[in-house]
């Protein structure tokens, strides 16, 4: 069995202050190791999506440690979350996110950049990704002009650029029409085949057992379900090596 | 509340920031518009205003008491054309000593001859306005006219030649719009200055009905002077001088605070334009969801209109509060300068500016406002959910490979060799090129504004070097100006050796006035003679060269108005019969009517130097003491009956007044300009905080982000460097040449040549210093922001 990438330790994450408020996160412990796919489940406000942001450092707990392949998230100041971001983990989020005014090969090159990469192995690396995710002929357009299945798969190239150990995906299918859907399943599915560990926020039931194999539901921030599924084996080549 | 008020104080209170600026924005603007309108209005007529305001009188006689009777006196005020007079005051005229208290010049100098007059501060005419101290409270205090004053408030005058050697403190310093005195003591002081077996003269200020010219003023004067009997007026003076400096110069004032107005007035418009246009584009989508409630474009238009007058109303009133806050030291510094004018902001001055404040806020807010007011509902909508420029984008990569000019510049930026967030952030200015280019305009007009500012520094401060070129001299060596020590010979060969055998000297020549005229001349103009090396004294030349040996002389402009000549015109010197010829060789920048000339070029005249008027100017080596040098040179030349003193540093009222108000000017331009940039800054970085949020998803530092906000006006605050200085350079060449003029002046080019590459470079690098500064508040703000909270903003 491989180790842990992700532990998280009694997380608890309050937004407002006051004694009255309901925590979206209580208590929270989970682990989830190297290779795996997990899907969160849970409607809306059960806290998946703020767990999420705990776990890619875009928001900090109230209490209790988040630590993502060795490192302790919950700790870093802002311009560690910055490299851990660029290093060690890839973001997909259910409206793309894709930067309008950039083309896309730009949008993909984009987190190389800032991670400071060599201009010609970055290129190297967006060309690549882009051929094996089938969006190479857009390579210079602007994201306006794609369908939503493309942008997602274009979302899902910039998030592997930096070959991060950890894939994250709020909604990846949420904003896309059934086809798209599907085509952006399968693609995730064979990113964890291929030995990337993803963790996958939905309410889709079908996308998380279609993707994941292992699934945890959560409900008023706590964890409700856990299906503790035997973890894919290790390895990390394919796509996202 | 109607729901129109709702969403007015809703848009108002939930932007805050946003707001502030707004209110910040309005206020510097409106801060330099009232003090930039208050100076220009300052600087118009300014005697005419003061004479007005303190009852100014257009003639002062002094009679002999013992020639006419008080009657007589008194019949005078009803010679034809005399509307007002006051008097008898009494004055006696004296020439005193400085006295135990006075630093400069030290105590038992004798001072120049002066009028004191026995009289209330004020009265029905000539009122005194006191500028620095207080007015005199009892015997033994004297007042001294502004301006003209010998000591300092502090010092003390002393008459030893008087009984009893009475002292007179100085206690103030007062303007009197008519120069009716050298100084006021109180009535009962002047028995006591009066010489035993003299009396008093009986003052008397007369105010004339006609007296728009001098000659209307000459035949007034000479109306009273056949009123009383022959041999009765003493001395009669008329206010011709006094108004004459003043509007001379206030003359000087017009250019350049002209300049800045016009820089100020057309940067706060753009300004208001950028802060307030910007404001209601943001709010687009915001008037998308009130169309789809059921508001109409009119009232859409309305509503935004009134939430951009409201901050833009409090704006105005802290910047009407602002500007006459200010205008006190900055009015009270042009006043001391123009010797009159306005103490305060006219009333109308607040209101014309206030009004069209709002009324740009207000036409600035209704274009985009009925703009967004007619969107279709459901674009206005869409326009906060993607970026500026995305549809541009879009647009462009749907022609294939025929992208628009800004996507194929930003796609140019993208491929710079330089850090991805420097590329991004220089990107940026395209996706709003309206704006940024607005922005721009306005840091350009600043930098106008800051060159402006150092070039008329620069050039004031050697062209008052110039001006004080004939008091050079670290150290001077000239015949006290002593009735007790009269110098009827000087050897000049001894004190020649004295000074060059002194350890120090590092040069030095002599000058002296001489009493030679020039054939042709009213006679009005001083010739100095020179000899030794004066090249260093700091005369500077208009025009030509300085005299080259006899035969050449450099004059000064008043010279060559007089005599309507020019430079290359040969004049003739005369002096007791006999005369000479000399070519104008230069125009030498004085307001002094005078002719410098080499001593050699006396000689064919054969008259005699005045040696009691000679001075020796000497420069010393670097790292010499001055009053060391002087003390000790004194304790050789004192014997011959010279003093050697430290050279005085003088300080001119008029250059520190324009210096201090271009200062202060500036600061507000470059303060306006800076608001400027942090407003389209922090719009651009608001409109974009969600890509910010992708940015920061995707790794970007803090630093990086910071980096990007910055370079974001790199741009923009280089191509205003590049643009404004050049344009600050042409409005200071046409600017200093104008005030010069003004004056009677020429200007040297050396006074106007001052941007050297060390100035022009950081001038350069003072439209990006003046950009950063403002878009550092917003890229801090843009660094701070949460990432999930960035990423949750439509």
């Amino acid at each position: 069995m491989s180790a842990p990438i992700i532990r998280i330790r009694g997380v608890s994450k309050t937004y407002d202050r006051s004694d009255a408020a309901r925590p979206a996160l209580a208590g929270l412990d989970l682990e989830v190791r190297a290779g795996e796919a997990l899907a969160v489940l849970g409607r809306s406000g059960s806290g998946k999506s703020t767990l999420l942001n705990l776990i890619a450092g875009l928001d900090r707990p109230s209490e209790g440690g988040v630590e993502v392949d060795g490192v302790a998230v919950h700790e870093l100041g802002e311009a560690a979350l910055a490299e851990y971001r660029r290093k060690r983990i890839g973001m997909v989020f259910q409206f793309f996110n894709l930067l309008d005014d950039l083309n896309v090969e730009d949008n993909v090159l984009l987190p190389a950049q800032l991670a400071g990469m060599r201009r010609d192995q970055a290129r190297a690396r967006a060309s690549e990704l882009l051929e094996r995710l089938g969006v190479a002929r857009h390579a210079g357009s602007f994201p306006g002009r794609l369908s939503g299945g493309e942008r997602q798969r274009v979302a899902v190239a910039r998030a592997l650029m930096n070959r991060p150990p950890l894939l994250l995906a709020d909604e990846p299918t949420g904003a896309l029409d059934t086809a798209s859907a599907a085509d952006v399943r399968d693609l995730l599915r064979r990113l964890n085949a291929e030995g990337q560990t993803i963790l996958l926020v939905t309410h889709d039931t079908a996308l998380a057992e279609a993707c994941a194999d292992r699934t945890i539901e959560l409900l008023d921030g706590r964890l409700v379900r856990d299906t503790a599924a035997v973890p894919a084996a290790g390895g990390r080549s394919g796509v996202g090596a | 509340m109607s729901a129109m008020g709702k969403v007015v104080r809703a848009g108002v209170g939930r932007k805050r920031v946003q707001t502030l600026v707004m209110v910040l924005t309005t206020m510097m603007s409106v801060t330099a518009c009232i003090l930039a309108l208050g100076l220009v209005v300052a600087a118009q007529a300014p005697y005419e205003r003061s004479f007005t305001e303190q009852h100014g009188a257009h003639l002062n006689v002094l009679y002999d008491p013992t020639r006419a009777s008080p009657a007589q006196l008194a019949a005078a005020a009803h010679a034809p054309g005399v509307t007002a007079s006051v008097g008898p005051y009494p004055a006696v005229t004296l020439q005193p000593r400085s006295g135990p208290d006075t630093k400069i010049p030290p105590p038992g100098s004798p001072l120049p001859p002066m009028t004191l007059v026995g009289r209330a501060q004020d009265g029905p005419m000539d009122d005194l306005r006191i500028t620095m101290g207080r007015w005199i409270e009892g015997p033994g205090e004297v007042v001294f006219l502004d301006g003209h004053s010998p000591l300092a408030v502090g010092d003390s005058a002393q008459f030893p030649d008087l009984p009893g050697h009475p002292t007179l403190k100085v206690v103030g310093l007062a303007a009197s719009v008519s120069w009716s005195a050298d100084g006021w003591v109180a009535p009962e002081q002047v028995a006591g200055l009066t010489a035993p077996g003299t009396v008093p003269a009986a003052q008397y200020l007369y105010r004339f009905a006609h007296a728009a010219s001098d000659a209307d003023v000459d035949a007034d004067s000479a109306a009273i002077a056949a009123a009383v009997p022959s041999g009765a007026v003493v001395k009669a003076t008329t206010n011709r001088p006094a108004r004459e400096e003043a509007n001379r110069t206030a003359s000087t004032f017009v250019p350049f605070v002209t300049a800045f107005g016009v820089l100020g007035l057309a940067m706060s418009v753009l300004i208001i334009g950028v802060v307030v246009s910007g404001a209601v584009s943001a709010a687009t989508r915001r008037i998308g969801i009130l169309k789809s409630l059921g508001f109409t474009p009119a009232q859409v238009a309305r509503a935004y209109v009134g939430q951009a007058l409201i901050p833009a109303g409090v704006g105005t009133a802290l910047g009407v509060l602002g500007g006459n806050l200010f205008a006190v030291p900055v009015l009270g510094m042009a006043h001391k300068a123009l010797r009159g004018g306005l103490l305060g902001i006219p009333l109308w001055v607040d209101a014309v500016v206030a009004v069209a404040a709002l009324g740009a806020v207000a036409g600035t807010a209704l274009v985009p406002a009925l703009r967004a007011g007619r969107l279709r509902t459901v674009e206005a909508l869409a326009v906060g959910r993607t970026a500026p420029g995305a549809k541009r984008a879009a647009a462009g990569a749907g022609r294939a490979g025929a992208a628009g000019l800004p996507s194929r510049l930003q796609n140019l930026i993208g491929r710079l060799p330089l850090p991805r967030a420097f590329s991004l952030g220089l990107a940026s200015p395209l996706n709003r090129p309206g704006r940024s280019a607005t922005t721009a305009a306005a840091v350009v007009l600043g930098t106008v504004g800051v060159t402006l500012c150092v070039g008329l520094t620069l050039s004031l401060g050697l062209f008052q070097q110039g001006l004080s070129a004939d008091r050079g001299g670290k150290v001077v060596v000239q015949a006290p100006i002593d009735g007790d020590k009269a110098v009827d010979h000087v050897d000049e060969a001894a004190v020649r050796k004295a000074i060059e055998s002194r350890p120090g000297t590092r040069a030095w020549y002599s000058s002296v006035p001489t009493p030679v005229a020039v054939a042709g001349n009213t006679g009005r103009s001083q010739v100095v003679a020179y000899s030794g090396d004066a090249s260093w004294s700091g005369f500077q030349l208009v025009k030509g060269r300085w005299f080259h040996g006899p035969g050449e002389v450099a004059v000064s402009a008043a010279f060559l108005r007089a005599n309507q000549a020019k430079v290359g015109d040969t004049v003739t010197l005369t002096d007791h019969g006999h005369s000479t010829p000399a070519k104008i060789s230069g125009e030498v920048l004085t307001v002094e009517d005078v002719v410098f000339l080499d001593r050699a070029s006396l000689e064919p005249l054969g008259g005699p130097i005045h040696v009691e008027a000679l001075s020796f100017h000497i420069d010393l080596t670097p790292g010499t003491d001055a009053k060391a040098y002087a003390d000790g040179l004194d304790a050789a030349v004192e014997p011959m009956g010279l003093s050697a003193d430290p050279g005085e540093d003088h300080l001119n009222i008029v250059v520190l007044a324009m210096n201090t108000l271009a200062v202060t000017l500036t600061l507000l331009l470059a303060v306006v300009a800076g608001l400027g940039v942090l407003n389209t800054v922090l719009l651009d970085t608001r409109e974009r905080v969600h890509d910010l949020g992708v940015f920061k998803a995707l790794g970007m530092s803090p630093r990086q982000t910071i980096g990007m906000v910055l370079t974001s006006v790199c741009g923009s605050g280089l191509v205003a460097g590049l643009v404004g200085v050049p344009i600050g350079i042409a409005v200071h060449h046409l600017v200093m040449p104008a005030m010069a003029e003004a004056a009677g002046l020429g200007v040297p080019d050396q006074d106007l040549t001052v941007f050297s590459p060390t100035v022009v470079g950081p001038l350069i690098l003072g439209g990006l210093v003046l950009a950063l500064l403002g878009a550092l508040l917003p890229a801090t703000w843009a660094a701070r922001t949460r990432t999930v909270t960035a990423l949750r903003t439509e």
